[in-house]
């Protein structure tokens, strides 16, 4: 395995009180393989990976247990310099605001470049010829030109190509993007992902995609994992979790896509808010929004069921929801 | 000094762009002329006016009650707050009231005790003239409230008149006042007031409020003009705009509510900094003018003595201090209440 | 970007001639401009006639300001009250003054700036609220109440410095006057770097710079400073004119013979030649002071100078 996260727990302390963003996450990529994590604001999926990257802020933050397994090693043992020569060369990470994500003052190139001198202690030159071989490389024009230009002189999906050009620098083994495509326009969204998907392939880098949105989901992902209340609440192959899902909240999340065949009819929306981190519901994090709670699920928390080979459900009732 | 408390996902929503501190196009001059104070007071009045939508974003004509009634339950349990709003409570008080603490009149001297320490009756001790420390800094406190008051309001008004209107309107008499602004910044606080008040000969506060009600307003207008502009940006506003409200109704039931939040902060603050002004510009000998009992004046009169009589110095300036410093933390407080940022 | 900076030009004309022409109003209309001519003494009606009359005073106000501006402009200030031409005031006037404002922008740089990034990398611990503190009590005591402070401890009390500066006014001598003229300004720039680096270090490109994997060192320097002491750096500059303007008071308790110095003088003695000319001077110092900052305001930030 490329990354292994292993019951993973962060919480913020804040002045109301301890949030708990993640409570006991455990996920693995391979190289080669695309991961997408799914769920609403709030769900922990971004702080776990923030937490994979080690930019977590710290404080508010606290990972309070668990491993992150990364080419075997443990990161979270490892001392600040180490995991600071991880970040960016071996992993790296792409935002969701371009605009915002990249340096106002500094030059495309310079911030491109920046990869090779400082991981590689390149000279500020060839570093520059570098810059311009990566902005050719995901396909902007006038490369050569636009690489004294500023972020602000881009177009949206011009500058989330800087920022793939940006994480792909030192060919790093593992990409986790956080809502790459959520910022852009919807024709720009397919060719930046695209893009995404290819150099994947070229790279067989291990990609973990962080989105709430499932159409991207279906087009380029191999697995998925479903988060809720900073828990893992489904995993599986993509193509079962579309074909039936094994958790209510799963369900809930497909049935609210509208679709041209069901034109006319009401859209579905899970009913209900999002938990409040710092008072979670005791059981299953869920029960207050389930149409399917019982008692059980309002005390006891559901663990991770097997339903089949690579499948999982946090669902009491994973096998009525399978079967519904 | 509270500090905001991150939320639990702190990245996730503020995708925040740093804006430039001021942008050029404001106004052709940076309203430093004022001094530093004043800059506090406009950054703390500009950085509520930049959220968009005035206090809380969007939101209908009920919005504003909630942010003040939030604010208010902030402000309540804060202990900046708590503090800086009891000093000032004490020193109207005792302006109203300065016979309540004291005994003896401040006018009443013996220059047989000059420069003498502080003995029983005379907690601070006598000034180079021989007047009671203690009742003439009690009885200062009233010059530097009514003329800070004074000066407030006056200036609070006119600069959101003026400003509202010009923000609201905009066209030629937005360009005109704005170039009058720049006009009015240019021209260094203090040495206006050295200019203007060195011939004046009367012996009330009246021309030291009107001097700085003359200065002052162009502050206010600035930050008034740029909140009126921001709030009428609002959707809700353009909808009432769109069912046919009158303008004198989008101004006052729609715009004005919104828009008054950054006024009142830099209008605390500036109470402070006017306070200072007004002790300064005693203490170079234009401000007020003895028989008058005023901070600035005694301090200006104790500093020939200040090797051998320094008390008489430090008290009224310590009084000074506190006060001014009372009235800016007040709106500190009161802006971080009303900034929805920190929440 | 040429564009930019003419159309900047243009709007500082009005503001220039409204400023003067403010300042000439209240000297001439409040005052009387030949109270001053004839020493401490009342002119008589004859003399009073005929200084009129040669200083143009019989014409109206805003002929005498177009007079008085046409001989500025040729470099002829007018005649201060001991008979000086004004602009030999200025010349020994305004190096006393810029050395004062250089000592004073120094420590608003130095003290004011190290400070403001300390606390702003450590906001909420004990340094940063006992540093915020300080700068509220800084900005809430008056100038001339710091300086009279100053003077008492380390000049009185201490004997470290000499209490009233010579009229050479070294450098070596301005180094207290200039941190009192400083300290409201400084504790102000403490505060905005501390608000402008914690801001910034919010911001999404900082994370970026941190998933990158730079060092700390360099994500600090490169990428957090270089954005956040742009407002800083153009807040600095505006400081120049104002605090020449405001040097007044500290040079009236250090008994410095600069700028304010003379215009204190000049206010005294009711002569309008130095206090128009002085300021008109000033304003344009302000001026000019704005302007640069502007342009040095595109240089740093390449959002305004594409825009």
């Amino acid at each position: 395995m490329l990354l292994e996260v292993r019951d993973l727990q962060v919480e913020f302390r804040t002045r109301d009180g301890i949030a708990k963003a993640v409570n006991g996450v455990s996920y693995a990529v391979d190289a080669g393989e695309t991961l997408a994590v799914l769920g609403e604001s709030g769900s922990g999926k971004s702080v776990t990976a923030q937490a994979v990257m080690g930019i977590l802020d710290i404080p508010p933050g606290r990972i309070t247990g668990g491993e992150i397994l990364f080419q075997g090693r443990d990161l979270l043992k490892l001392k600040e310099d180490e995991r600071r020569k991880v970040r960016g060369a071996e992993m790296a990470m792409i935002f969701q605001d371009a605009l915002s994500s990249l340096n106002p003052v500094l030059s495309v190139g310079d911030q491109l470049g920046e990869m090779f001198v400082v991981h590689r202690g390149m000279s500020r030159k060839d570093a520059r010829t570098k810059a311009v071989e990566l902005m050719d490389h995901v396909r902007i024009p006038a490369a050569r030109e636009r690489v004294k230009d500023y972020p602000h002189q881009f177009s949206g999906g011009m500058r989330q190509r800087i920022m793939i050009a940006m994480a792909l620098a030192l060919e790093p083994a593992l990409i986790i993007a956080d809502e790459p495509t959520t910022a852009l326009d919807v024709t720009v969204q397919a060719q930046v992902m695209d893009l995404l998907a290819e150099l994947q392939r070229e790279y067989h880098m291990g990609l973990i995609l962080i989105t709430h949105d499932l159409g991207v989901v279906a087009d380029v992902a191999d697995r998925i994992a479903v988060m809720y209340a900073g828990r893992i609440v489904e995993s599986a192959p993509v193509h079962d979790i579309y074909k039936a899902p094994a958790h209510p909240y799963t369900r809930g999340l497909l049935d609210s896509i509208p679709r041209l065949d069901q034109k006319g009819q009401e859209l579905y929306a899970i009913k209900g808010l999002p938990p409040n981190l710092m008072n979670i519901p005791p059981g299953c994090a869920f029960n207050p929004r389930c149409p399917m709670a019982q008692d059980v699920c309002r005390t006891d928390v559901p663990p991770l069921y097997e339903v089949s080979g690579e499948r999982r459900s946090a669902c009491h009732f994973w096998r009525e929801c399978l079967h519904d | 000094m509270p500090e905001p408390t991150p939320e639990p996902e702190p990245r996730l929503p503020d995708a925040h762009v740093p804006g430039p501190a001021r942008t050029p196009q404001e106004g052709a001059i940076a309203d430093t002329g004022a001094g530093g104070t004043m800059d506090l007071a406009t950054a703390e009045g500009e950085s509520l006016e930049k959220t968009p939508g005035g206090p809380l974003g969007t939101g209908p004509a009920e919005k504003p009650r909630s942010l003040w009634s939030d604010a208010w339950r902030d402000l309540r349990r804060n202990p900046v707050f708590i503090v800086s709003g009891l000093i000032i409570l004490f020193l109207v008080f005792i302006s109203l009231w300065p016979g309540a603490i004291t005994w003896m009149s401040p006018l009443k001297c013996d220059l047989a005790k000059a420069q003498e320490g502080s003995q029983p009756g005379h907690p601070f001790g006598f000034d180079g003239q021989g007047c009671d420390v203690y009742t003439r800094t009690v009885y200062g406190a009233r010059t530097s409230v009514s003329v800070g008051v004074c000066a407030t309001l006056g200036v609070a008004l006119l600069g959101s008149v003026l400003g509202g209107l010009a923000g609201f309107f905009g066209g030629a008499g937005d360009s005109v006042l704005s170039r009058i602004t720049d006009i009015f910044f240019a021209i260094p606080v203090v040495l206006g007031g050295l200019v203007l008040l060195s011939v004046v000969t009367s012996n009330t506060i009246w021309p030291v409020i009107g001097f700085m009600v003359l200065l002052g307003w162009p502050q206010i207008s600035r930050i008034a003009r740029g909140s009126v502009i921001t709030a009428k940006q609002n959707d809700y506003v353009q909808a009432a705009r769109a069912l046919g409200a009158s303008n004198s109704r989008i101004l006052l039931r729609h715009i004005a509510p919104n828009a008054v939040a950054p006024v009142i902060v830099v209008a605390t603050i500036a109470l402070g900094t006017y306070i200072s002004l007004e002790a300064t510009l005693s203490y170079l000998g234009v401000g007020l003018k003895p028989p008058r009992v005023s901070w600035g004046i005694d301090i200006s009169a104790a500093s020939p003595y200040i090797r051998n009589a320094p008390h008489a110095l430090l008290w009224p300036s310590g009084a000074l201090a506190v006060t001014v410093l009372a009235f800016i933390m007040l709106g500190d407080a009161v802006r971080d209440a009303l900034d929805p940022k920190l929440r | 970007m040429g564009r930019y900076v003419i159309r900047r030009l243009l709007q500082m004309i009005p503001v220039f001639i409204g400023a003067t022409l403010l300042i000439f109003l209240m000297v001439n209309v409040m005052g009387d401009p030949i109270a001053g001519l004839c020493g401490d003494r009342q002119c008589d009606p004859a003399t009073a006639a005929q200084l009129e009359k040669e200083f143009g005073l019989d014409k109206p106000v805003w002929q005498q300001y177009l007079t008085y501006m046409g001989n500025v402009f040729t470099g002829d200030f007018g005649t201060a009250f001991n008979g000086q031409p004004v602009t030999e005031l200025m010349a020994t006037a305004f190096p006393v003054t810029i050395r004062l404002t250089l000592v004073a922008i120094f420590f608003e740089i130095v003290i004011g700036i190290t400070l403001g990034v300390v606390t702003g990398l450590r906001r909420g611990r004990p340094v940063d609220t006992s540093v915020l503190l300080l700068t509220l009590v800084v900005i809430s005591v008056p100038t001339f109440v710091t300086g009279l402070l100053l003077q008492l401890l380390l000049g009185v009390e201490w004997g470290w410095i000499k209490p009233s500066v010579s009229t050479d006014a070294t450098f070596g001598e301005l180094i207290v006057p200039g941190l009192v003229l400083a300290s409201v300004s400084l504790a102000y720039v403490t505060r905005l770097t501390r608000t402008s680096i914690a801001e910034n270090k919010r911001s999404d490109y900082v994370r970026t710079a941190v998933a990158k994997g730079l060092p700390h060192r360099r994500v600090v320097t490169r990428h957090l400073l270089r954005n956040s002491l742009i407002p800083v750096v153009t807040f600095i500059g505006t400081d120049i004119g104002a605090l020449m303007g405001g040097a007044i008071v500290t040079e009236r308790i250090f008994n410095i013979h600069g700028v304010g110095y003379q215009l204190y003088q000049g206010i005294l003695r009711q002569n309008t030649q130095t206090v128009v000319g002085f300021v008109t001077v000033l304003v344009l110092v302000f001026l000019v002071a704005n302007l640069l900052v502007d342009l040095l305001y595109a240089v740093l930030d390449p959002r305004i100078r594409y825009a």
